[in-house]
Parts: structure tokens; C-alpha cells; sequence
């Protein structure tokens, strides 16, 4: 079945997004830095996104902006089939019900101060009428859903290990029936053993409401055994887009590879040859010219360092961008 | 009236279930906090039932009674009399009344006002945060005693205006205190989070960073609360607050200063004494709970 | 036979806090021999950090060492006047932690940050020192030595600071690096460059590592044996591929199988149900039983004793008592 006749969730457009930041010393230019540059994809129906990339590359930004927590400078991201950039404040409130999003830390994401209760709760009085006895219901309708009881509803975040909150925070995006979730490193904060727990919950949320996913992680094997579809992105581009498996069999994408390469294997006798990549990151405020991977790609040629690549298409639903591509 | 609550609190608590490492708990441990705790409580419940504790209470709310001038202390009157003849003990209690209640007026009234004003402030930042920081500043540089005299010389001295005074010269203080804190707040990912749940801002500030400034601002009011009597004190005694015949211990001092050198030093020096155990006994309670809450010298001291 | 670098011998750890004695450690033994890696691996809340600043006596407040021996080099570090035991630590014994940038001093550059240890350790004097510290910051793969002498922590990437903290480490001479978490806190790419650089380092000074992490593939991919640890014991130990390869203890086989892996797309991860001990008051039996799936009633009465399932390889769990049992 052809991908494309599937049914879009959001479609992001040309997405960019600047900070700027402001230069401590008098009369110095104030940095721009560009977090996403020009970034296109689109999230079908019912699957799961992953994203990846290492400290820069702006996949938490691209999150944000797709529930414009944080506003783009340029671009358009369609929601449902609505353009979210052009609503009013008042009305993307009502939107936000649909759009929920989960934290790495969970003991960060919930307020200190405020019981399992109240914290569940608080999405519903802030968009339905339930009050009392019935939200109270709801809410240990929501806590159950995710593995918890009633038992925990006058407990405070600190009084929860690591993945009883992060259940809480799953519960409380839960809520209100949202259509898309967006997870930002939900496991990296929990153990292995938690992590497992939690995994599993999400792919039987995701079963059971039809949820569609956006998961970040820096983490390759949580991001490739729960998505559908990833995302490889570097210093505010996506470099390569493709299935689970096309990513991890057959990367293109010299980034890609060596980001597979890279991630130690449990396993002592995996002996294959390590990418070890040169070199660090670049500045982001500072990028450089052409193919912003260039500096330390083994493979550069003069044309790396003059133009951008374009996305090349190899194979179904398989982008990468880098001009070695063209060479077929 | 801080402290009956919080005794009223502790009450709660106090029984076999204080969590164990938390502020409380703490600040049970800190024997010095609890002395001055015993105090506070003591003062708190003399000023509320001054008068049913002496049979003086008429001359403690300023009735003369010429007979009993200048008594010096006897065990009818430890304390003595004053040059009125009213018993010094009953005016000291009254006079307890009096300071507590300003302490209590004026940093309920600061923290009323410069609490919700900095959280909005550091909330939203922008031109927001830079008129109420401006307002702020020009608050800030009233010294307390210049514009007490400014007021009592517009609307005459009372004990209601000296409050006034006091206060308005207070609540920026609160309002830098909180500010910072949300400032720090916002960044928060509970916050974002409530940002994505669809929640309005005035809503996230109220339900969300008040509640997370409470205890910087519970440490700063408690230390607050002994300045505030000093200050009112003061002014007092410098005739801009409290008027006679109200029992007041500024006015007391101020009273018995005359007739030190002539002997009489009852007049003023247990008023004196009065004022000064009180903000001390202030000064170290906020202390301590201040070394409870913080978690760098919890258990240390 | 060579005298091990390291034994340590029934180590028993407890923190003295408000609400009773939390035992972090509850009676753990290895030994490290000269010029091995050794990985110490476990999750929150297993000790293993602990046990690392045990061996330099470096315990945070409440923390202190009940029981046991540390015989380093013939030396028993327990028995040690703090005056004494400042010549091992950063001298023989060196150690780097998880976050280099909260570990290196704001406020003094690289060079003055290197040249004070070396100094304070006595290793070159005079003219010696630069030559020294820019050949040391060589080493580590630090590019332009010469330059970064004078540059401060801050203004470095993660990963250059984590090799400045190697170096400083380093730059006595010792003969046991202790690493705390080393690239926890890194990205990926970097993290392969920075365990590429201990291994090398490793081979060209013989130096021993005692390896803390928590990250499975870390552990695979550089250890050469493995100590596997739960709530404050030791639940398996053995060279790493038999750890990986032929788990005997019910923690370990949990831990591997929870693992996402390019097998494990589209099944439920295998989860450890329940959470980790507090240590707050241990109970009688194996640690792991309330979470064991193999759970018998001997478990729950007496604390299991070391058995041998291979060649240098031991767990602690009755599955596998044997009739000829060694002293745990």
C-alpha cells in the first residue's frame, strides 16, 4: 500500500526557528541561531516519528513548535488539516486538547506542589465542566489506564519513583482525549527495567486509542523498536527520513551511519567496525557553508562545501540528503 | 497570629506522624527556634486575653489612676506604675497588643501586594516587568521614617497611618523576592507543561508559581515580622504612630525616658526590655526556619 | 601470580539520614588486577557509585563505611590518615565523573587547572611543567594544545572538557582510574571517541579502570569483566562474555532481555515488574526475591552465598547453589 494514501496528522512545511541570543558584551551583534532550518515532513495517521540526532540538532525544538510552545520564524505546520501558525491565541486553546506532550523528567514536568489529583485534573477543569465527584472518577479512570490506582491520587511527586511519575505525566496527556502525542525523551531519565515498563505502555496506549506519535530520543534502540518511521537530523536539518528498518539496514546518510556505528551494542563479541567520527559539533550560530555536515565527513567533495544538498529520494519513503546521491 | 497558626498546624502534625526530614521535623530539632516559638506563643496569647489576665485592663487601655503614680515595682504591681499610675504590667500587655498587631498588618499587607506583583512581573517579563520593577524602585527608596512623617504630616499621626506608612515602604521588597523566583520558575518544564495543557496565564501563576514562592516568602515574612515591630516601635516613639492614651511600648519608652535620671527607670526599661525580646525572639525563629527549609544547612546546625 | 591492584572485601556502606541508616552497600567483594577494565554496572540505587567513592574515602556527609577492607597495592586504605590518603588520591588512584563541566573550575583556565595538579602531585618542575601538560593534553587528543592552555572550561564542547578532565586525571601517573559515569552525559558520536581514547590510554599505560555505568553497551564494548550489582549487592560476576552470553543470575537475564534490540520491534519488552529496595531496612532474604520470577521460599529466608557457574564466573541466587559454595 502506497504511504502517501495514507491520511497526514501534521505536515510541517519549511519550518524554521531562531533564538537569539543576546551577547553579554556591549555593542556586539546579537547571535542568531538558527535551531530548524527549512525542515519538511509530515506524520501519518497512527504511526509513531521518531527523531533523532545528538545535542543541537533541534529536535526538541521542532517539537515545540509543532505545539507552538515556541514560535517559528518562518514556515507552516498543518495540524488536522489546519494551519496552527495562523490561529489566535484563543484559538488554538481549544486545540491543545488534541496535541499533548510528555517530558524526559517527570519529576520536572509535574509541579512539586500539587497532588497526583490535582495534576491529572487540571487539563480537564481547564477545558470541561467535570468538577468533584466526577472528575475525581475520570482521573482514576486515567490512573488505572496507565498502570496505577486511586491509592496514588493524594501523593506527591516526590513520594513516586521515577516511573510512577512518568505515568502520572502519561496520564495527565491523556486526559482529554488528544489525537497526537509529543514525547520528548520520555525514557531517558528511568532505568532499563522502567523503560521496558513504560515502552510497552506506550505502544498499547498508542493500540488502543489510535494515538499518533512524535518520540524523541538520543537513544537508538528505544527509538527504533517503538517507531514506525525515523527522522535523523543534524545541526537543524533532517539529513535522513526512512523506515525503522531502512535506517538501521541501510542508512545512506554518512551522519546516519556513523550515529549507528557509534551506539555501544549490548553484546561483547559484536566486533564490527567503529565510525569513529572526527571533530565536534559546530556552532550552530555559526554553521557551516553548503552541506552543514561537511566538516567532518569523510567523503566531502568541493561541492559539499559550496551548496546544500537537496533531498534525494532512494527507495520508497527513503530521503537523505547529501550529494554523493546524485552520483547514481 | 503567625504563630498561632502555626501552632495550630504543628498541632496537626504534631502527633506521632511528622514526616521524618521534613521542615518541621527540622525545625523541632532546632532547640533555639523552639524557645523563641514558646515565646512568640506566650506574647500571642497574653495579647489575646490581656484582659482577663489583669485586673488592671482598664487602666491597661489607659484609664489614670492618680493614686498609683509612679509606684515603684512591688508584688501588687511587679512592674510598678507608670506616671499616670496605670500598672505597668497591664499596659505592657496591652502594649503587646498593639506591636503585634502592626508586625502582623504590615507584612500580611507587604506580602499581599508584593507578592502577586512579582510573580507577575517575573512571569511575563517584557515591558510588564519593567513598569512594576520601576514602580517598584521608586517604593524602594522611600526610607520608612521620611515618609511616616510625610503621612502623619498629611493625614495626622495614628496607629492606622503609621501601618500605612510602613507597609508601602515593605511590600517592594516582596515583590524583588518573588520576581526572582519566578523568573527561575517559568523556565520550568511543569510550567511549559501547563502552558501545553491549554492553562491561561493568570491561571498558571496563581496555581502554579505562588504556590512554588511560598516558602522563600513564609522564611523572609517571619523574619519580616520582628522588623516590623522594631519599626512601628520606633515610630512611636517618635509620636507618629500609636497616640495616647494607647498602650504602646514605643510610647512607653518614649514616656519613661523623662524619669530615668530621676529614678524612675520601671517606666521605660521593661517596655524596652519588651521590644527587644520580641524581634529577637523573632529574628532567631526566622532563622531557623529558614536553616530548615534550606537544604544545604538542614541537620547541620 | 600477581597480587590483584585492588581487593576490596565485604564493603558495607550506610548513610545515617533523618528517617534511619539507608545501607547503599551491603557487603561487596571483587578484586581488579593490574592493566584490566573492569565494569561496575547496575541502576539507581545499586551502590555502584558509592562503592567508587569509597575506595578514595570521597562519601558524601551522612555516608560512612561500617565494614570491610580496601587493600590497594598492599595498602589498606581504611587504615590511612587523611594526610596519607592525599597522596593516593588524584596520585594513584584518579578519578573522572560524569559532568566535566561542573567538575572543572569555572574560574581558572585548563593549563593553571592542569600544572596545579601536576604540580601539587610533584610530577615535573619548572620548565618540565608546560612541556608536560601540553604533551598530556596531546595525548588525550586535545587539537592545538597550545592554545587551549590558556582557555577556560566553559568555552570548550562536552566532549574536549571530558578529555581535559581525563588528562588531569591522567597526568600523575596513576595506576587505577576510576570513571564515574564518563559518558553519561555526552552524546553518542562523542561517547565513542571518548571510550576509544580511555581504551587507548588503557593499552599504552597500563593503567587499571574501574568502569561505573549503567549503560549495558558501554559495559560490552569496553569492560573485560563485569560486575553486575542490585540494591547494594552483588548479584553476578564474571568476564563479560559470559555475562552476556550465558546470564545465570534472574536480574541480569531481566535486564539483557528488557533492552530494546533490532529483534524486538513489534513485541512487548520483557519488563522486571516492581522497583528497586530502598535500602532503608533490608529485608532478611535475596535482595532480588520480591521481583523474582524464580522466587522460592529459601529465598526470602536467607541471603544467598556465592556459587561458580564457570570459569571466573559467580552468582549469588540459590537457582544455582552448588554443594562446594565459596565465601561471598
Amino acid at each position: 500500500m502506497s504511504m502517501n494514501a495514507r491520511p497526514h496528522m501534521v505536515e510541517v512545511h519549511n519550518l524554521s526557528m531562531e533564538f537569539v541570543k543576546r551577547d553579554r558584551k556591549f555593542g556586539q551583534q546579537k547571535q542568531r541561531i538558527r535551531a530548524i532550518d527549512n525542515v519538511s515532513l509530515e506524520i501519518f495517521q497512527g504511526e509513531t516519528m521518531g527523531v533523532v540526532g545528538e545535542s543541537g540538532c533541534g529536535k526538541t525544538t521542532l517539537g515545540r513548535c509543532l505545539l507552538r510552545l515556541l514560535e517559528p520564524v518562518s514556515g507552516k505546520v498543518i495540524f488536522d488539516g489546519r494551519d496552527i501558525m495562523a490561529l489566535s491565541m484563543s484559538s488554538l486553546r481549544p486545540l491543545r486538547r488534541e496535541m499533548q506532550l510528555v517530558f524526559q523528567n517527570p519529576f520536572s514536568s509535574l509541579n512539586p506542589r500539587m497532588n497526583v489529583l490535582k495534576l491529572v485534573s487540571e487539563p480537564l477543569r481547564t477545558h470541561t465542566d467535570l468538577r468533584d465527584k466526577e472528575l475525581a472518577k475520570k482521573v482514576e479512570d486515567l490512573l488505572i489506564e496507565v498502570g496505577l490506582n486511586s491509592e496514588h491520587m493524594k501523593r506527591f511527586p516526590h513520594q513516586l519513583s521515577g516511573g510512577q511519575a512518568q505515568r502520572v505525566a502519561l496520564a495527565r496527556a491523556l486526559a482529554l482525549n488528544p489525537k497526537f502525542l509529543f514525547l520528548d525523551e520520555p525514557t531517558s531519565a528511568l532505568d532499563v527495567s522502567v523503560q521496558a515498563q513504560i515502552i510497552n505502555l506506550l505502544v498499547e496506549l498508542q493500540q488502543r486509542h489510535g494515538l499518533t506519535y512524535l518520540f524523541i530520543s538520543h537513544d537508538l534502540g528505544v527509538v527504533q523498536h517503538i517507531s514506525d518511521r525515523i527522522a535523523v537530523m543534524y545541526l537543524g536539518q533532517i539529513v535522513e527520513l526512512a523506515m525503522s528498518e531502512d535506517i538501521f539496514n541501510s542508512p545512506q546518510h554518512h551522519y546516519t551511519q556513523a550515529l549507528l556505528s557509534s551506539t555501544p551494542v549490548p553484546d561483547p563479541d559484536s566486533g564490527s567496525e567503529r565510525i569513529i567520527l572526527e571533530g565536534v559539533v559546530p556552532n550552530p550560530a555559526n554553521p557551516p557553508s553548503g552541506c552543514r555536515f561537511h566538516t567532518r565527513c569523510p567523503y566531502v567533495m568541493d561541492i559539499c562545501r559550496k551548496e546544500e544538498p537537496r533531498n534525494y529520494s532512494v527507495g520508497e519513503d527513503h530521503r537523505a540528503a547529501c550529494h554523493l546521491l546524485t552520483a547514481d | 497570629m503567625i504563630a498561632i497558626i502555626l501552632k495550630r498546624w504543628f498541632g496537626d502534625r504534631a502527633l506521632p506522624s511528622i514526616e521524618a526530614g521534613s521542615t518541621i521535623w527540622f525545625l523541632r530539632k532546632d532547640r533555639l527556634a523552639m524557645v523563641c516559638l514558646v515565646f512568640i506563643i506566650l506574647l500571642t496569647l497574653i495579647a489575646l486575653f490581656a484582659p482577663a489576665l489583669t485586673p488592671y485592663a482598664n487602666e491597661g487601655l489607659g484609664e489614670p489612676n492618680l493614686a498609683n503614680k509612679f509606684l515603684p515595682p512591688s508584688l501588687k504591681h511587679p512592674f510598678g506604675a507608670d506616671s499616670l499610675g496605670r500598672d505597668m504590667v497591664a499596659r505592657m500587655m496591652f502594649g503587646a497588643r498593639t506591636s503585634l498587631s502592626i508586625g502582623l498588618f504590615v507584612v500580611v499587607i507587604a506580602v499581599l501586594i508584593g507578592a502577586p506583583l512579582g510573580a507577575v512581573a517575573g512571569f511575563f517579563g517584557g515591558w510588564v516587568d519593567e513598569i512594576i520593577m520601576r514602580v517598584t524602585d521608586i517604593f524602594l527608596a522611600f526610607p520608612p521614617l521620611l515618609l511616616a512623617i510625610a503621612i502623619a504630616a498629611a493625614l495626622g499621626p495614628s496607629f492606622f497611618n503609621a501601618m500605612l506608612a510602613i507597609s508601602l515602604t515593605w511590600w517592594p521588597w516582596y515583590t524583588r523576592l518573588v520576581r526572582a523566583q519566578a523568573i527561575s520558575l517559568r523556565e520550568r518544564p511543569f510550567i511549559e507543561a501547563a502552558r501545553g495543557i491549554g492553562v491561561k496565564n493568570l491561571t498558571i501563576i496563581w496555581n502554579h508559581i505562588l504556590p512554588n514562592v511560598l516558602t522563600p516568602v513564609l522564611v523572609q515574612s517571619t523574619l519580616d515580622l520582628g522588623s516590623a515591630i522594631l519599626t512601628g516601635a520606633g515610630l512611636s516613639f517618635i509620636g507618629l504612630g500609636s497616640q495616647p492614651p494607647t498602650a504602646d511600648w514605643g510610647i512607653m519608652i518614649n514616656e519613661g525616658r523623662l524619669y530615668i535620671l530621676s529614678g524612675r527607670w520601671w517606666i521605660a526599661t521593661f517596655s524596652g526590655l519588651a521590644i527587644f525580646l520580641t524581634a529577637l525572639a523573632f529574628n532567631l525563629f526566622g532563622d531557623g526556619v529558614r536553616d530548615a527549609t534550606d537544604p544545604r544547612t538542614r541537620g547541620a546546625g | 601470580m600477581d597480587q590483584a591492584l585492588l581487593t576490596i572485601e565485604n564493603l558495607n556502606v550506610r548513610f545515617r539520614t533523618p528517617t534511619g541508616n539507608v545501607h547503599a552497600v551491603q557487603g561487596i567483594s571483587f578484586e581488579i588486577d593490574r592493566g584490566e577494565i573492569l565494569g561496575l554496572v547496575g541502576e539507581t540505587g545499586c551502590g555502584k557509585s558509592v562503592t567508587g567513592r569509597s575506595i578514595l574515602r570521597l562519601l558524601p556527609h551522612p555516608g560512612e563505611i561500617s565494614e570491610g577492607s580496601i587493600i590497594f597495592d598492599g595498602q589498606d586504605i581504611l587504615a590511612l590518615s587523611e594526610h596519607d590518603m592525599q597522596q593516593i588520591r588524584g596520585k594513584r588512584i584518579a578519578m573522572i565523573f560524569q559532568n566535566p563541566a561542573t567538575a572543572l573550575n569555572p574560574v581558572y583556565t585548563i593549563g593553571q587547572q592542569i600544572i596545579f595538579v601536576m604540580k601539587h602531585h610533584g610530577v615535573a618542575k619548572g620548565a618540565d611543567l608546560m612541556e608536560s601538560a601540553l604533551r598530556l593534553l596531546d595525548d588525550v587528543g586535545l587539537p592545538d594544545p597550545a592554545s587551549l592552555m590558556d582557555v577556560y572550561p566553559h568555552q570548550l564542547s562536552g566532549g574536549m572538557q571530558q578529555r581535559a578532565m581525563i588528562a588531569i586525571a591522567l597526568s600523575s601517573n596513576p595506576n587505577l582510574l576510576i570513571a564515574d559515569e564518563p559518558t553519561t552525559a555526552l552524546d553518542v558520536t562523542i561517547q565513542a571517541q571518548i571510550l576509544a581514547l580511555l581504551n587507548s590510554l588503557q593499552h599504552a599505560r597500563n593503567i587499571s579502570i574501574l568502569l561505573i555505568t549503567h549503560n549495558l553497551g558501554v559495559i560490552a564494548e569496553t569492560c573485560q569483566r563485569v560486575v553486575v550489582l542490585y540494591a547494594g549487592r552483588i548479584a553476578e560476576h564474571g568476564e563479560v562474555r559470559d555475562i552476556f552470553h550465558r546470564p545465570h543470575h534472574p536480574y541480569t537475564q531481566g535486564l539483557l532481555a528488557a533492552l530494546p534490540n533490532p529483534g524486538s520491534r513489534g513485541d512487548a519488552l520483557n519488563v522486571i515488574p516492581g522497583i528497586v529496595p530502598s535500602g532503608l531496612d533490608p529485608a532478611p532474604g535475596c535482595g532480588f526475591a520480591p521481583r523474582c520470577e524464580h522466587v522460592m521460599d529459601v529465598c526470602l529466608q536467607r541471603r544467598p552465598l556465592f556459587s561458580k557457574v564457570g570459569p571466573g564466573h559467580q552468582t549469588a541466587c540459590f537457582l544455582h547453589e552448588k554443594v562446594d559454595r565459596k565465601e561471598a
